[in-house]
């Protein structure tokens, strides 16, 4: 196998990343106080990469022998996974420097995750999609106990690290065993060979024992133990980063490996998804309703959206498919927009992160309240915001593939999160009393915070924009 | 397929008040007030003029906008009316103005979100009344939610986070199964021959009364599950009360005067011309309920303490009328019904306003708190008398038109089987007048006792402004209804007919299958 210099421009995205996280980890070392330096070149890379992506999004093919997909869904995804980096980076600027962990490796880390993610949604063989979930988990891990002194965070890294560790184990035996059982690791080849093999039980346990590890990425019950503790524990911008960023790339992967026709194919797979998604949605939601940390109600709100995008993994069809790619985009710009305005008020012991706390916002700082009240509205689902109009397709997808009992689920468990949801938005608009401290935005922060609020009502308000760039590829 | 863009306008006008309104200082509370009340104002001489150009002669949906919004799943941006929902679209531009006029003093905190918050409000009802697609309703039906949530819950009485929250709640719990019925019909579209997922009423009118018998059910409900909430019919009414007594005044009038109808616009709009089938099977016991509504919203009525939780309650009297009109399924109650549907607006809208004003004077809405105020406030109880013998259903006044044509048409009624629904609705009649005359005597007759009450000042110059013209439709309405229902008329007549068809050819479809299998079995 040779590496050409087609290769590496096919894949643009994931060089440019790449080449990006060692400039900086290389600015890092020779000189000193550089954060605002590196700050701005993942800044820049980041939206170097998306541009690249975005261009290059019609150049669909294969690159490093097959083992790589390049264009279409592959950068479809890596545009999603630079906003994410991009709206994290952004956020956590004047985040760290409040923290007291301004290192330029926590930016060097984040592209790194990034680059993780990338190839995971790139591809075309299992090996790279492993390399590409270890790249992003190791710093993951490395990202959660980032505030070494902590003993938070330092809980999140080793349970995130022990629990993913395990995962990891799962993950690589059904590898193993789909490789002996097809005699390949091309997934393009494994699902293909999915209809021809007879009714194989080694195929079957490699696909669960896959399907055990990827729901452990994307924080499907029953295998979400670890989500409250790791994102309450994490720094705040690296929660956001996590379940946004670090869901997408899971779930690209999900539908990459349990691709529509595999999913139809493989009769018994479908009902385990709709077991876990209804699973998801029903234990994400009721166990939300009783949190008093909004960190952890965001992490039990994003096992709950687990459960409405594996929705579109049972669905099977194209508009289950397309739904997701949709969500994904909704839930990465109001989750992180959520956790944002988090770090902007959690002061330095971690104050600052209940209910209560944010009781009278919104005669305090209006523009904030404001647009945590948009993107509250907008995970709950209700129009006209994007996380409606998620919601929506994937249901569409659901009910044409006849779970019309997993659509009616997933709205039942709406009404329940618009509970908690907006028991943040009684606080901060219906109480009179306002306590919490000042916060530390940055105007970095703020533009972020502001882009992704006006994100959330634009593609709320014209989805199309969007799907057209789906259509592409579709 | 565009006929102007008068709807749009009527729409973008309360948006850009909106707009406006949140752009300007917070302290220059007068130019607030203006410019809110000049985007309502404007809307509504627009849909006066729309009233004008609408041609009553035809039953189609006029006005008609079309443009693809989300071409994937045929969602689009289309809009149009018909008789119904022009009346509904009057009426909605007409109370906002009157809602905001009634609320110029008695708001102090927060006037500017207040006022675009109404704006917004305003701009979804009327979105809800235009939509001619499944998906757009449905987003204008949710997104009204967000602005009355804050109205009750910022400007609100003593419980009105509670009231607010269950407001939200229980609107929610209904509509998101009528998102799923949604979804399912535009499927069923697509399983069709050349069908493809859409949410295009007009083309589903022609596909889902086809939909096989025992999902056709399903459907129905779903749908009307989300409406009965919302207009509220018995047992599902217990959010209203505590939403109305807590809601400012203005979100009151709005509540009761149009938000209701959306539930019973629904009904007609939507349950009855998609599911003919399945609203055959329903309609006994669902006009039972309505007639449940009238008789136990009215006798609840009777023994409230609290003036503004009395005329809550007699919303749902007075909405059980519409629901029973409807389900009759003829033409006179089907007109009764939406010519009601105006009524209950103005009237029990005015009567929020006039509680609202003495709210305003003395803080206080409990009936025992009262009396002899004909003494101080003679004006005040001169139109409260006008208003409140509308609500009766005072021949000459407008309230009797809807009861009068309700009654007559679900007697007559082939469907409903007894006439035992009319009688019994009749005697809500009698219990309404008993309610509201005996608390219009405790509070207006009798000795003024209450020192609090003997400085009361008569009305001010703004509410005369705001109490004339609903008294003006209220005599209209009543003295000569024509007006109005020569608009209504055939888009009435159509729904009924539609249904009736419906109906003929279920019944010769399930004679003719059993007379085959009848036939299969005797040959073998």
């Amino acid at each position: 196998m040779s590496i050409s210099f087609q290769d590496v421009i096919a894949t643009g995205p994931i060089t440019v990343v790449s080449i990006v996280a060692l400039v900086v980890l290389i600015v890092e070392t020779i000189r000193d106080k550089t954060e605002l330096l590196t700050c701005w070149i993942s800044i820049t890379g980041l939206v170097l990469a998306m541009i690249v992506a975005f261009t290059s999004i019609e150049n669909t093919g294969t690159a490093y022998s097959g083992m790589v997909n390049t264009g279409g869904y592959a950068n479809f995804f890596a545009v999603v996974f630079c906003i994410a980096g991009l709206l994290s980076t952004m956020l956590s600027k004047s985040y760290i420097q409040k923290e007291n962990i301004e290192h330029g490796e926590y930016y060097f880390l984040l592209l790194l995750a990034v680059v993780g993610m990338m190839l995971m949604a790139a591809a075309a063989d299992l090996i790279i999609f492993f390399l590409g979930l270890e790249l992003m988990s190791v710093t993951f891990y490395v990202m959660a106990g980032f505030v070494r002194k902590r003993q938070a965070s330092n809980e999140a890294a080793l349970k995130y690290f022990l629990l993913g560790a395990f995962a990891t184990g799962f993950l690589l035996y059904g590898i193993a065993l789909l490789y002996g059982s097809t005699g390949t690791t091309n997934i393009e080849s494994i699902i293909s060979r999915a209809d021809i093999l007879p009714p194989n039980t080694t195929f079957l346990i490699g696909l669960g024992l896959l399907l055990i590890g990827l729901a452990f990425k994307v924080a499907a019950v029953p295998f979400h133990m670890w989500v409250p503790d790791v994102y309450e524990g994490s720094p705040t911008t690296v929660s956001g980063f996590m379940s946004t960023g670090g869901k997408a790339a899971a779930f690209s992967a999900l539908l990459l490996i349990f691709a529509p026709k595999l999913v139809n194919l493989v009769g018994p797979i479908q009902e385990v998804l709709a077991v876990l998604s209804a699973l998801s949605m029903i234990v994400g939601n009721v166990i939300a309703i009783s949190q008093t940390s909004i960190k952890r109600m965001l992490a039990y709100s994003s096992i709950a959206h687990a459960g409405y995008l594996l929705t579109g993994v049972v669905a099977a069809n194209a508009s289950g498919t397309k739904g997701i790619l949709f969500y994904l985009i909704a839930y990465t710009v109001m989750n992180i927009g959520a956790f944002g305005v988090l770090s902007t008020f959690e002061s330095k012991d971690r104050q600052n992160l209940t209910f209560d706390d944010y009781a009278g916002l919104s005669s305090k700082k209006p523009v904030l309240a404001g647009l945590m009240a948009l993107f509250m509205f907008s995970l709950s689902g209700i129009p006209p915001f994007a996380g409606f109009f998620g919601k929506y397709y994937v249901f569409v997808g659901a009910v044409e593939a006849g779970y019309t009992w997993l659509a009616i689920v997933g709205v039942l468990m709406s009404v329940v999160s618009v509970y908690y949801y907006l028991r943040l938005v009684v606080l901060m608009y219906f109480k009179e009393q306002a306590v919490i401290s000042e916060p530390t935005v940055s105007s970095l922060g703020l533009t972020a915070l502001v882009i992704s609020g006006v994100a959330v009502v634009e593609l709320g308000i014209f989805p199309s924009t969007v799907l057209n760039i789906i259509a592409n590829f579709f | 397929m565009s006929e102007g863009y008068i709807l749009s306008l009527i729409l973008a006008l309360p948006f850009l008040g909106a707009l406006l309104v949140s752009l300007l200082n917070k302290e220059s509370r007068n130019a607030i007030r203006i410019l809110g009340l000049a985007f309502s104002g404007g809307a509504f001489v627009l849909s006066v003029w729309l009233f004008i150009m609408f041609d009553g002669g035809n039953p189609d949906m006029q006005f008609v906008e079309k443009y693809a919004w989300i071409p994937e799943l045929d969602v689009s941006y289309f809009v149009g009316i018909d008789g119904i929902s022009l009346l509904l679209v009057v009426l909605t531009t007409f109370l906002t103005p009157i809602a905001l006029l009634a609320s110029w003093e008695s708001i102090e905190s927060k006037l500017k979100g207040y006022v675009a918050l109404m704006l917004l409000l305003e701009v979804g009802t009327l979105g809800v009344f235009m939509a001619l697609d499944l998906f757009l309703f449905y987003v204008f039906w949710e997104f009204m939610l967000i602005p009355m949530y804050f109205i009750i819950g910022i400007w609100g009485a003593a419980e009105r986070i509670y009231a607010a929250i269950k407001f939200f709640l229980f609107t929610m719990a209904g509509s998101l199964l009528m998102l799923v019925a949604i979804i399912w019909l535009g499927y069923y579209a697509s399983t069709q021959p050349d069908g493809f997922f859409t949410t295009n009423l007009l083309k589903l009118y022609e596909i889902a009364p086809g939909i096989p018998m025992g999902i056709q059910s399903w459907m129905f409900l779903a749908f009307t599950l989300s409406f009965a909430i919302k207009v509220p019919i018995f047992p599902l009414h217990t959010w209203l009360p505590d939403a109305h007594v807590q809601a400012p005044t203005a979100g009151s009038v709005i509540l009761a005067g149009v938000l209701l109808k959306m539930g019973t616009y629904g009904l007609v709009r939507f349950c009855l011309p998609l599911f003919p089938y399945a609203t055959f099977t329903f309609m006994p016991y669902i006009a039972a309920l309505g007639v449940i509504g009238i008789v136990y919203g009215a006798l609840v009525s009777m023994v409230q303490p609290d003036f503004k939780k009395l005329v809550a309650y007699s919303s749902v009297s007075h909405l059980g009328f519409v629901v029973l009109g409807i389900f009759a399924l003829n033409e006179e109650a089907m007109q009764g019904s939406v010519i009601q549907m105006i009524n209950h607006g103005i009237s029990t809208g005015a009567l929020f306003l006039l509680i609202g004003m003495i709210y305003d004077r003395r803080h206080t809405h409990l009936i025992k708190d009262f009396g002899g105020l004909a003494r101080v406030m003679p004006v005040y109880a001169a139109f409260f008398m006008i208003v409140m013998l509308s609500s009766i259903g005072l021949p000459g006044l407008n309230g009797f038109v809807g009861e009068f044509l309700i009654l007559v048409g679900s007697f007559k009624s082939k469907y409903l089987g007894s006439h035992w629904f009319a009688i019994l609705a009749a005697t809500g009649v009698v219990l309404t007048a008993v309610y509201l005359l005996w608390s219009y005597q405790r509070v207006f007759f009798g000795k003024l006792e209450n020192v609090a009450n003997q400085k009361l000042k008569d009305l001010s110059v703004r509410e005369w402004a705001v109490l004339v013209p609903v008294v003006v439709f209220i005599v209209w309405i009543g003295v000569y209804p024509h007006t109005f229902l020569q608009k209504s008329e055939l888009a009435s007549k159509q729904i009924v007919e539609q249904i009736q068809d419906a109906w003929k050819g279920f019944r010769v479809a399930s004679a003719e299958s059993i007379v085959s299998t009848a036939s299969e079995s005797a040959s073998r």
